[in-house]
């Protein structure tokens, strides 16, 4: 369990935020520019001095404002990942990932193979740092941080500075680092399609403050986070199990709530996680079970609530047996169906505008 | 050298040994007052910058004169040395050393308080959360990162101790082959009659000297900036 708090009071600035993370496990911290995501890890990484606070990972208590124990950050255990990568430029690649290592008290568990081999560094050993593009600095800057052989990471945007394609190569290598290494992290973003892929619990701020948090499924219809990244982006993210694969189709079945949904995903294996998101304005809502239709999907379950939404329109929320999901409809179309809190429905989603991500 | 008489000769080797442990004395406390007066605040910091750079604003001579005072035979520190170790500053090769060392601190503080400035504060974050002490982390990676400027301020202050006359002659005097560096042996050329062809050979050697160093110091910029990739 990594359990943070911490207060600080700045100009024109108050930082006051706590939250707790089972371990292992990925908390991403969710929020604008300017809401102190950034302040909130340097306190945890102990880079930044708290006015009051603790930090404790497990047994280890790391930060306590009030016993007055204050472990220096060399002496935490915490790998920072930061925004610029923060590659020593005086040293290649090599001597950058054995910076760490060499300084590690810890008992070992990463070696230097191990980690070039997860994220593909062995090309790039006697490379100086300045000969590396924008994805690899964050690949090489990963690493350096794994071989201090933290208890913990920390990574704040790291790829932020990376343009879509630069971030969809480095973002596989996390998801495997997090499902290989059993290693906590606190992971900054403000891109919740990063949030999507990789946490596991969600915190989200603003102005300095902690909002809300809670498991990632629980916190995906938070209203902060449609206020952030728009109406268009809303909906349920909801983890489901392989059931198999369907020989005729192609498609994998997965279990979500109480139905299922059809998807395509090729390493499927029977039994693994998927994680899809599925958007509010691309979900229908029927009252009847439905025929004669091409869309492959269709989760029974029953309204829980009716709530305005943008463009004239309702959010549906629909219980499909433990779970919550979103629906967009116009407000005619409410009428028209009659729905209502404990009205039967069907939610229809098409198979082609669902992207199931491993977790 | 053919062309040079015995006494240039020894003019120029003792220069050169005058300026070298000038160098080796005042750099590890250049670099420690480049480092406090940079990443410290503290009361009394703006008194501490202007007295460093006394020498740069103070006639040579009132240096010298000073430096006589403490370190004289029989000033506070000089009897302290004289009697504990046994060192003698005043006539003595050490102690045109000292004199020039005093003289050209502000230029070495200067180079390397520009180039400490420059060094990413980030970095030595990134490398406290790999578990690098306060020691550490100045050693692995503040030092390699503001070499430039610790290797621009030892040749330019090299290239000084070699030329300073007026602290050097007031402190320890003008002995041949003990204190008569390059500057007091053309001095001493001028003055003396039938000299005039020594002067300029000396004059000659002062320039090549100097040319030197500063083109030195300007390959050792390029070549760790390079290395720095920038």
């Amino acid at each position: 369990m990594l359990q943070v708090a911490a207060k600080k009071q700045r100009a024109a600035f108050t930082l006051d935020a706590h939250f707790e993370l089972p371990t292992p496990g990925v908390v991403a911290l969710f929020g604008r520019s300017g809401s102190g995501k950034t302040t909130l890890v340097n306190v945890i990484a102990g880079l930044l001095d708290a006015d009051a606070g603790r930090v404790a990972l497990d047994d280890a208590l790391l930060l306590d404002s009030a016993d007055g124990i204050d472990v220096p950050p060399e002496r935490r255990r915490i790998g920072y990942v930061f925004q610029d990568s923060r590659l020593f430029p005086h040293m290649k690649v090599a001597a950058n990932l054995r910076y760490g290592q060499k300084r590690a008290t810890a008992a070992a568990f990463v070696n230097l193979d191990l980690v070039a081999d997860l994220l593909d560094l062995g090309p790039l050993m006697n490379r100086r740092t300045h000969e590396l593009s924008g994805g690899e600095r964050q690949r090489v800057a990963i690493g350096r941080a794994l071989l201090s052989q933290p208890a913990l990471l920390l990574l704040d945007e790291p790829l932020a500075a990376l343009d879509s394609s630069r971030r969809e190569e480095v973002l596989p290598y996390l998801e495997s680092l997090r499902d290989q290494l059993a290693i906590p992290m606190v992971y900054v973003s403000h891109n919740f399609d990063e949030v999507l892929r990789m946490a596991t619990h969600l915190v989200l701020m603003e102005s300095g403050q902690t909002v809300a948090q809670g498991n990632l499924g629980d916190m995906s219809l938070h209203p902060l986070i449609r206020a952030i990244i728009g109406a268009d982006a809303v909906g349920a993210i909801v983890d489901g199990t392989v059931l198999g694969t369907n020989a005729a189709s192609g498609l994998t079945r997965v279990q979500v709530g109480q139905g299922e949904l059809n998807v395509h995903y090729d390493a499927a294996t029977p039994g693994m996680k998927l994680r899809v998101q599925l958007l509010a304005r691309d979900l229908i809502v029927a009252t009847q079970p439905p025929q004669q239709l091409s869309v492959r999907n269709s989760l029974k379950g029953v309204v829980k609530s009716v709530a305005d939404d943008v463009d004239d329109s309702h959010l549906i929320a629909i219980d499909i047996g433990g779970t919550l999901i979103m629906a967009r409809v116009t407000r005619a179309a409410t009428r028209e169906l009659g729905l209502a809190a404990g009205l039967p429905v069907w939610a229809l989603v098409k198979t082609a505008s669902l992207r199931p991500h491993p977790i | 050298m053919m062309w040079l008489s015995a006494s240039e000769s020894e003019a120029l080797a003792l220069s050169l040994s005058v300026a070298s442990r000038s160098v080796l004395l005042s750099l590890p406390f250049a670099i420690a007052l480049a480092w406090v007066l940079t990443r410290r605040q503290f009361l009394g910091r703006t008194l501490l910058d202007a007295f460093v750079h006394l020498p740069l604003v103070l006639p040579p001579v009132v240096v010298g004169y000073l430096l006589l005072l403490l370190f004289g035979a029989r000033g506070p520190i000089g009897g302290w040395l004289g009697r504990a170790l046994g060192v003698e500053l005043v006539f003595t090769r050490n102690g045109a050393a000292l004199a020039t060392a005093v003289m050209s601190f502000p230029l070495m503080v200067r180079a390397m308080r520009i180039s400490l400035e420059n060094v990413d504060r980030g970095l030595e974050d990134a490398a406290r959360t790999l578990g690098a002490g306060a020691f550490d982390r100045f050693a692995s990676i503040t030092l390699p990162l503001m070499l430039p400027g610790v290797l621009a301020g030892a040749i330019t202050a090299f290239s000084a101790a070699l030329g300073e006359f007026g602290a050097v002659i007031t402190f320890v005097s003008n002995i041949p082959g003990e204190t008569r560096t390059l500057p007091l042996a053309l001095y001493t050329a001028l003055q003396t009659p039938g000299g005039d062809a020594e002067a300029a050979r000396l004059a000659i050697i002062s320039c090549v000297l100097g040319l030197s160093g500063l083109l030195l110091s300007e390959w050792f910029a390029r070549r760790v900036s390079r290395m720095l990739g920038r």
